[in-house]
């Protein structure tokens, strides 16, 4: 069972070959025997997930079944789950237990699905190797058999390494440079990022709030828009999520792609990339070409300017979201404080890691009195820019494809020194947060045995769109089904 | 040397919605601590603001009515500092892009000119809790409830040159935001804060001299009070060749003194920048349209009416029409007594007395404005004396009885006004006072003829068990004593 995909497992749980209770146990049994080789969870939620897989079970007697019910998957560990601890992979919110549901992990409840668990992650999302959580690193399953750990990406590696593990068919994950399609790059899964808007961030824990967007992770372009389908739409909790018709995704995955209109931007195939690499994404795009696809090279003139944007407005918008965590109300507090002050900085000194701690001090800089206008209006600017660049590029194209990540998993450790280096591993994704546009990750081939992803960027609400093309090509390839030994 | 004052005032106003600006738990002033507070509040990770329109449509009509230009794209930012009682380590308010541009109040003055205060603009803002330092064994305790409450910051020119006009500016928006209800202006719990900056500069110079900052005054008394020290304060200094510092100072008003809160140097570096979690809010022709139709009448207007309708003086007519609440204790007074002037005097006299020394606002008033009117009519019509009526009103007051006219029978007030009888009893008092008579009719000084016409009074209420009409009395006297 652990093989299949969300669309499986539900028609074998309609067939009644199963129940959700039984599924469950066989996933509980799996995650808890295998997890110790990866660390993809913080949290096993054993007790509630039966709960609620009896629920399922239930729910589909009483005929109120929906695709979900009693499909087991998981929360990255940044969305609020009412009763359950919700961490953040940061040692101030150990033993933080919401008193609310985001409103993704609601729509989940909703549906009937059984949340096995929450995902491990970057410290707030802060990162992208999984290496800077508080719980310990993720291991990534590729590259393992070959006895070197690997990171699996981030910050949404432990939902990414625990889909390419087969622990869970599915699992949320968030992304506001990269972190999912980065993950699913170099863990050889299926990651949606929607259009900014699209999927509201109530309750799910801000990094930078005009970046940050609730997304999906799995093996088939299939469940990711089963996925979307509970997970999109207008939430009078969120200003920010847009009020807009949410379709079926999975009406349109079997279009044909005659005629589609697809754009290699130029600035994404540069000597960043690895030549192995580079094969393996030119390869993917001539199968496009053989489904009927006409490519052309477009520009992206300012995307050179995209990282250097990014690490103004998205540590700023952090240095103050990150200033509730106090010590005051809820989550970790220093020892014995002496006085109010002494409270508040031994409380961030110790609850927060080092590159948290990097990232508020480069954005408090940033908003700097003398410094607000070179650095914060400056990226703002850029960030406009960039956003034009698409928007041309979208006059002539429907898509555009790229690489996802510059190179494939590298070693645990590898980058942990160097920042900067570690920064550059979002070089492709950034843009496409700066402007809120959707994008995808699908797996497209292995250099050096490690899995490569293909980048797909469409327009705004585009998402019905790119999920029928990466459908299509997992129709005629079997990359995503490759299963790390 | 002489100097000229330079007063400019930040005003916050707590905004009388029914929840906060932001999330769905109640304003509502004394519950217990932390029971109005929720998730959205406590600032809980994850939670997210949504803007509340009301507070919007509060602040445009507020705009309206002070002549301002409305923002119609309306920005939030987030103003960064760390303090237990600000629960997210940031304020949501806004700067650049605020709700209400440039307007004006026109100010009355007591000297009878009319004084010009520009606005430079108003803008809305979430308030914070309160921290609570007493009885908490040495620690401190937070109460968010106040937290999240919809403000309007209202920010004028330096335009006031005393503290006589700035406190008749403070009494003018007090009571505009009271009168259009967008604010209940119980400044005791808070409803309504003022900050002044102050300068000085020599009599005449156009330069303007460096400025103080006095936080959070919450009364007119306070506020008259602390302007006074600051200018005296600063005036000492630049008498002695000081300096003055740029600073924010405490005002102590039960000791009258003032100490440095921060100066410039100390300030916090609020790292202001747009909120990512709010929209640009965008005010329409038909949002604008919408507020203006919900302004009531304005001070302005009612002050004009009220010299109109019932005739009375400037002077009344301000008093009475700038207290929204007591304005309509007046008309209903007026309404009921007919005599709107002697409705006027007893609400500036007793009413407003008994007010203040029960430290009460007009709406606490165990009297209403109808029971005063009637009171009214009993003392035009010679029902009552006015010694008599103070009776009434005492007994109104305490609630002894709610009616006039069962209060006036049943304390036997009813003045005799039968001219007949008296005619008997001023004849049968003067019989008994033979030289007071004689001593009065030998007076040639009208002066001390009055006063010696008081002699005969209190022997003539005495024979009426306090009931005649002393009107009548007196000019019974008068003709039978001969002039």
């Amino acid at each position: 069972m652990h093989n299949k995909s969300v669309a499986e497992l539900s028609r074998e749980l309609e067939s009644g070959k199963i129940s959700s209770v039984e599924l469950t146990q066989q996933f509980l049994d799996r995650l808890k025997q295998e997890d110790g080789k990866y660390n993809t969870f913080i949290t096993i939620t054993e007790e509630q997930a039966l709960t609620d897989a009896k629920a399922a079970d239930e729910m589909r007697a009483a005929g109120k079944a929906t695709a979900w019910t009693g499909v087991p998957f998981a929360h990255k560990d940044i969305f609020c789950t009412n009763g359950v601890r919700t961490t953040c992979g940061s040692r101030m919110l150990e033993n933080f237990v919401p008193p609310y549901d985001a409103t993704v992990t609601e729509k989940f409840r909703q549906a009937g699905a059984v949340c096995l668990g929450k995902t491990n992650m970057d410290e707030f999302a802060m990162g992208s190797s999984n290496e800077s959580s508080y719980f310990g690193a993720v291991t990534n399953p590729w590259g393992l058999s070959s006895g070197e750990k690997r990171v699996p990406g981030g910050s949404s590696g432990g939902s990414a390494a625990a889909v390419a593990a087969r622990l869970v068919p599915a699992a949320t994950a968030t992304d506001t440079g990269g972190s999912i399609r980065q993950p699913a790059a170099l863990c050889g899964v299926t990651g949606l990022k929607p259009t900014y808007g699209r999927v509201s961030r109530y309750g799910m824990i801000a990094f930078a709030s005009s970046l940050d967007q609730g997304g999906t992770m799995a093996r088939t372009a299939e469940d990711n828009a089963l996925m979307l389908n509970v997970m999109a739409g207008f939430d009078p909790k969120d200003s920010t999520s847009i009020d807009r018709e949410v379709p079926d995704y999975t009406a349109t995955l079997n279009e044909p792609l005659k005629g589609l209109k697809i754009g290699l931007p130029k600035e994404y195939f540069t000597d960043q990339l690895s030549p192995a690499m580079e094969e393996q994404v030119r390869n993917a795009v001539k199968e496009y070409e053989k489904l009927g696809a006409t490519v052309k090279e477009v520009s992206l003139p300012n995307a050179k300017l995209a990282i250097a944007a990014y690490y103004v407005i998205a540590p700023a918008e952090a240095s103050a979201n990150l200033s509730r965590f106090d010590g005051v109300r809820y989550g970790y507090r220093c020892e014995d404080p002496k006085d109010l002050m002494d409270m508040y900085t031994r409380t961030r000194a110790e609850g927060f890691g080092a590159e948290v701690k990097r990232r508020i001090l480069v954005g408090t800089y940033a908003l700097s009195h003398g410094y607000y206008d070179a650095y914060y209006l400056k990226a703002q600017k850029v960030r406009r820019l960039i956003q034009q660049d698409f928007a041309n590029a979208f006059k002539e194209v429907d898509v555009l494809m790229s690489p996802t990540s510059p190179s494939p998993a590298f070693i645990q450790g590898e980058k942990t020194n160097d920042p900067v280096t570690m920064y550059l591993e979002d070089i492709f994704t950034i843009a496409i947060n700066l402007a809120g546009l959707p994008a995808m990750s699908v797996p497209a081939g292995f250099v050096d045995g490690l899995p490569v992803g293909l980048q797909i960027i469409g327009d705004y609400f585009a998402e019905a769109r790119l999920l029928n093309a990466a459908h299509q090509f997992q129709q005629v390839t079997d990359w995503h089904q490759r299963e790390p030994q | 040397m002489q100097w000229d004052i330079v007063i400019g005032l930040e005003i916050h106003v707590q905004l009388a919605t029914q929840t906060k600006i932001f999330s769905g738990s109640s304003i509502a002033f004394g519950a217990e601590p932390n029971t109005q507070a929720n998730a959205v509040d406590l600032a809980m990770p994850g939670t997210l603001p949504v803007p509340n329109e009301n507070a919007f449509r509060y602040a445009v009509m507020f705009g309206l009515a002070v002549n301002a230009e409305i923002g119609r794209r309306s920005v939030f930012e987030r103003k960064n500092y760390f303090y237990p009682d600000l629960p997210k380590g940031y304020q949501t308010t806004q700067l650049e892009q605020p709700i209400v541009g440039p307007g004006y109040v026109d100010v009355d003055l007591p000297n009878g000119e009319t004084k010009r205060v520009r606005i430079h603009h108003a803008h809305l803002e979430e308030d914070a809790g309160k921290s609570l330092h007493e009885d908490y064994h040495g620690m401190s305790g937070i109460d968010l409830n106040r937290a999240g409450t919809p403000l309007i910051e209202v920010v004028t020119e330096p335009d006031m040159n005393s503290a006589e006009e700035a406190v008749a500016f403070a009494r003018k928006l007090h009571s505009i935001v009271t009168s259009l209800g967008i604010c209940d202006g119980d400044m005791s719990q808070g409803s309504m804060r003022f900050d002044v900056n102050i300068s000085l500069k020599p009599k005449g110079s156009d330069q303007l001299g460096t400025r103080t900052e006095t936080k959070n005054l919450n009364s007119f008394r306070f506020m008259e009070q602390a302007i006074a020290h600051e200018v005296e304060r600063q005036m000492d200094i630049l008498e002695d060749g000081g300096r003055i510092i740029q600073e924010t100072r405490l005002y102590n008003g039960d000791r009258d003194e003032s100490r440095s809160m921060r100066t410039k140097e100390e300030a916090n570096d609020y790292r202001y920048f747009p909120c990512p979690d709010l929209l640009p809010v965008v005010i329409d022709d038909d949002f604008i349209e919408d507020a203006r139709s919900r302004l009531p009448e304005l001070p302005d207007a009612r002050k004009a009416r009220f010299k109109e309708q019932y005739g009375l003086n400037d002077y009344d007519a301000g008093l009475l029409s700038g207290d929204a609440k007591l304005a309509a204790f007046f008309e209903e007074a007026a309404e009921h007594g007919k005599d709107a002037k002697l409705a006027a005097n007893w609400i500036q006299g007793e009413f407003s007395a008994r007010l203040n020394a029960e430290e009460k606002s007009v709406a606490e008033s165990p009297i209403t404005g109808a029971q005063l009117g009637d009171l009214v009519v009993r003392i035009a019509d010679n029902t009552v004396s006015s010694a008599g009526a103070k009776k009434v009103f005492e007994a109104l007051w305490t609630g002894e009885n709610d009616n006039v006219d069962a209060i006036i029978d049943a304390k036997g007030l009813k003045q005799v006004s039968d001219t007949g009888a008296l005619e008997a009893m001023v004849d049968e008092v003067l019989a008994g006072m033979p030289d007071q008579v004689a001593q009065y009719q030998n007076e040639e000084d009208p002066k001390k003829r009055k006063k010696m016409l008081g002699g005969f009074m209190g022997p003539l209420m005495k024979a009426s068990k306090g009931q005649g009409n002393p009107k009548l009395f007196n000019e019974i006297l008068v003709k039978k004593l001969g002039g």
